[in-house]
């Protein structure tokens, strides 16, 4: 399953050049706003291929990663697709109760995290060593959160509370609990 | 003049605040307190920025404080400054555009004086108590009395309560106005103006041949659909306040309730369709209505599409009322067909809706060539800008794919909520200030051009760097909400900051210049009873 780092990095490029183009744009405007112009209106053609282009970028975005990015489609059909490995875990009075001290996984092993909260509304969430996200869920009281993920690569990850659940929430954090193996 | 003239008597003493009107008065109150609070905001904002780079830097302040202010700062930016601000031009403009007096200053002033003391009780509930549940208000948080007090949370409720009652009286004046016949006017024809505000007689012209005149201004449209979701976000924020207010008043009483007598989705799921008529209903029908409105005053013509803009505004209010589940897309059990259709398909539409006021608002400033750089243009252009990049950065987070990976980031309040709020909104904001500000004070002269100038730049880089920084931090796993005492992200945090004091500069700038062109007798007479005994709005030329 490709990295959610590799998704990052391509947002930023795609964002990046978005934020460029269109502030030049908009600097572009305001130098020949201010210039002699022919008075002449926009023509109607340029707004409706506008109008068409924003129809079909707004629908194709969540097509392009739909097929892109491989969580999305596993989330949407996570009912019928059989884990290798479940993990029960509960989350009361701001802590984490872990089924063990560790999880083991094993490389390309099709993972369920089945995460439970007896009082709050909290967050579940893997980060790497170097803090970045791994994927993250919310975990609401009374509710089933659960959340399949598939790792490619042998890792470590903490597992922290992706949620804001009162000033003694803060310290949710579970340094080096997941351990990806080949 | 001495620098000491000019600060009590105002930029060559042009401004004479008994020479205002009732209603000039009022609009001014508004804009004053709004910009108050704006300070407040912008205070507490920057305190934040420093706890985020080291919390010895934040002259004090504790963690549980820390998070208190979190609570309060977007709450007092929403409701004590944009709501003011936008309340007191509305209040102003629906009159002006429609000609005739608004129905009812008496309530108007109400209506300003239970925004500004609703506002102070529930930011100062919050400052001595710690009350922090944030604005979110995830259930059960806000009744967790294990960490937060009873009764800072009661007076913090209560507070919010009196900006909603304030609120509704700027809506029940809104359509009163629109709708109502003055003394010794004809008739007005209550159905056909109501249908015209709405949409509904621009909608019935689409399939009919003989097509209907639009009886109201598209201004006005678009205040009076904002104004839709206005009533329903306060309907709903004060069935949430009173849930919440029912497990306090027990707890005060010595009775705990259950929480699990509420469903933490379901409340959820109400919630956020209620504070999404903020977020996705009133701000962008407001600003795409006020950005229409500035275009054809700044430019003196009619608007690019006007027919295509008036259907805009009435999908966005159709968007806003079915949008809310992209804020449920990292809720597991939110049902997936609620999570495609209202959280990806629905809120692709505000792309549309929004490019769409976008490109109409520049077509019809093209259109008007050569323009001069005014600071209202060159505001309403920062604007826009503000709002073309936080747009599609908020569609990219309302994909399911995505959302995986950037929920509760830096990503979600930075270069999406941040730079919308302070680049897209407030500067619109300050742009018909601007505008304004000669109409309103009869004429008085701007103290300093380099100070207008200064406060453009350095708001405009402040806001989009802060963002900006923001959104790398997220990029790289940094949580909002949360605190990180190890220097993880210093790097984007101390650049954050550095823009964050570019704002606070930017601010301060333009205040001194406000209370430099108007005087400090001037803004002390702002509050004095108007001389002038009449309901129009502005003074009758001798």
């Amino acid at each position: 399953m490709i990295d959610s780092n590799t998704v990052l990095t391509g947002q930023t490029i795609a964002y990046t050049f978005y934020v460029l183009a269109i502030m030049a744009l908009m600097g572009w405007f305001a130098y020949k706003v201010t210039r002699d112009g022919s008075r002449k209106e926009v023509k109607s053609a340029i707004f409706y291929s506008f109008v068409g282009f924003l129809v079909v970028l707004g629908v194709s975005l969540h097509i392009v990663t739909h097929e892109t990015i491989p969580w999305k489609s596993m989330d949407l059909n996570r009912a019928e697709i059989k884990a290798d490995k479940v993990f029960h875990i509960t989350m009361a009075n701001h802590e984490f109760q872990l089924p063990s001290n560790k999880l083991i996984i094993t490389k390309n092993e099709i993972v369920k995290f089945d995460v439970e909260s007896k009082d709050l509304t909290y967050g579940f969430g893997l980060f790497r060593s170097d803090n970045s996200m791994v994927f993250q869920m919310q975990v609401i009281p009374g509710h089933n959160n659960d959340i399949l993920w598939q790792f490619d690569r042998p890792a470590v990850y903490s597992i922290r509370s992706t949620e804001y659940s009162g000033p003694k929430g803060v310290n949710m954090i579970v340094r080096d609990a997941v351990e990806v193996v080949e | 003049m001495s620098f000491i003239q000019i600060l009590t008597n105002g930029e060559q003493g042009l401004f004479k605040p008994n020479s205002l009107t009732p209603m000039q008065k009022l609009a001014l109150r508004f804009v004053v307190v709004g910009l108050i609070y704006y300070g407040v905001v912008v205070v507490e904002g920057m305190l934040m920025r420093l706890f985020e780079v080291n919390p010895n830097l934040a002259l004090g302040v504790e963690p549980k404080q820390f998070f208190a202010i979190m609570t309060a700062h977007p709450l007092v930016g929403i409701f004590g400054s944009t709501y003011s601000i936008v309340f007191g031009a509305f209040l102003f403009l629906v009159p002006f555009l429609m000609k005739k007096p608004l129905w009812s200053i008496k309530l108007a002033n109400w209506n300003l004086w239970l925004i500004a003391i609703g506002t102070f009780v529930f930011w100062f509930a919050g400052f001595v108590s710690h009350y922090s549940p944030l604005y979110t208000l995830y259930w059960p948080l806000p009744a967790d009395f294990s960490q937060f007090s009873v009764l800072g949370g009661t007076f913090f409720i209560v507070g919010i309560a009196l900006v909603m009652v304030g609120t509704a009286f700027f809506v029940i004046n809104i359509y009163k106005t629109i709708t109502y016949t003055p003394e010794g006017w004809e008739k007005q024809p209550k159905g056909a103006l109501i249908k015209s505000a709405l949409g509904l007689t621009g909608l019935s012209n689409l399939f009919s041949k003989k097509k209907k005149e639009h009886l109201v201004s598209l201004p006005v449209a678009a205040i009076a659909r904002g104004t839709v979701d206005t009533a329903f976000n306060a309907v709903v924020i004060l069935f949430a306040g009173v849930l919440i207010l029912i497990y306090m008043v027990a707890e005060l009483f010595g009775v705990s309730l259950k929480h699990s007598a509420i469903d933490a989705l379901l409340y959820k799921n109400i919630f956020w369709w209620g504070l999404d008529l903020i977020a996705d209903g009133l701000v962008l029908i407001f600003v795409a209505g006020t950005w229409y409105l500035l275009a054809t005053l700044i430019t003196g013509k009619k608007l690019f599409m006007e027919n295509w803009a008036r259907a805009a505004l009435f999908i966005e209010m159709i968007v806003s009322w079915t949008v809310w589940s992209h804020h449920l897309m990292s809720d597991q059990a939110q049902p997936g067909i609620l999570k495609i259709l209202s959280g990806e398909m629905v809120t692709a539409f505000e792309l549309i809706t929004q490019g769409l006021a976008f490109f109409i608002t520049l077509a019809t400033l093209w259109s008007a060539r050569p323009l001069k750089m005014s600071y209202p243009l060159k505001f309403l252009l920062g604007g826009l800008l503000g709002f073309a990049l936080a747009v599609p950065a908020g569609i990219m987070q309302a994909d399911l794919g995505l959302n995986r990976i950037l929920h509760n980031t830096q990503w979600i309040v930075g270069p999406h909520v941040h730079v919308a709020i302070l680049v897209g909104l407030t500067m619109t904001l300050y742009s018909a200030i601007y505008f304004l500000f000669p109409i309103l004070t009869n004429g008085a002269k701007l103290y300093s051009d380099k100070l207008a100038n200064f406060h453009f730049w350095a708001h405009l880089l402040g806001g989009i760097g802060m963002g900006a920084f923001m959104g790398m931090a997220g990029l790289r796993g940094m949580l909002r909400r949360s605190i990180y005492l190890n220097g993880e992200f210093n790097i984007y945090m101390i650049l954050a900051a550095i823009s964050g004091s570019l704002l606070l500069l930017a601010f301060l700038a333009f205040f001194y210049n406000i209370v430099m062109s108007v005087g400090l007798k001037g803004v002390i007479g702002i509050f004095m009873p108007s001389k002038l005994k009449t309901t129009d709005l502005l003074p009758a030329e001798k």
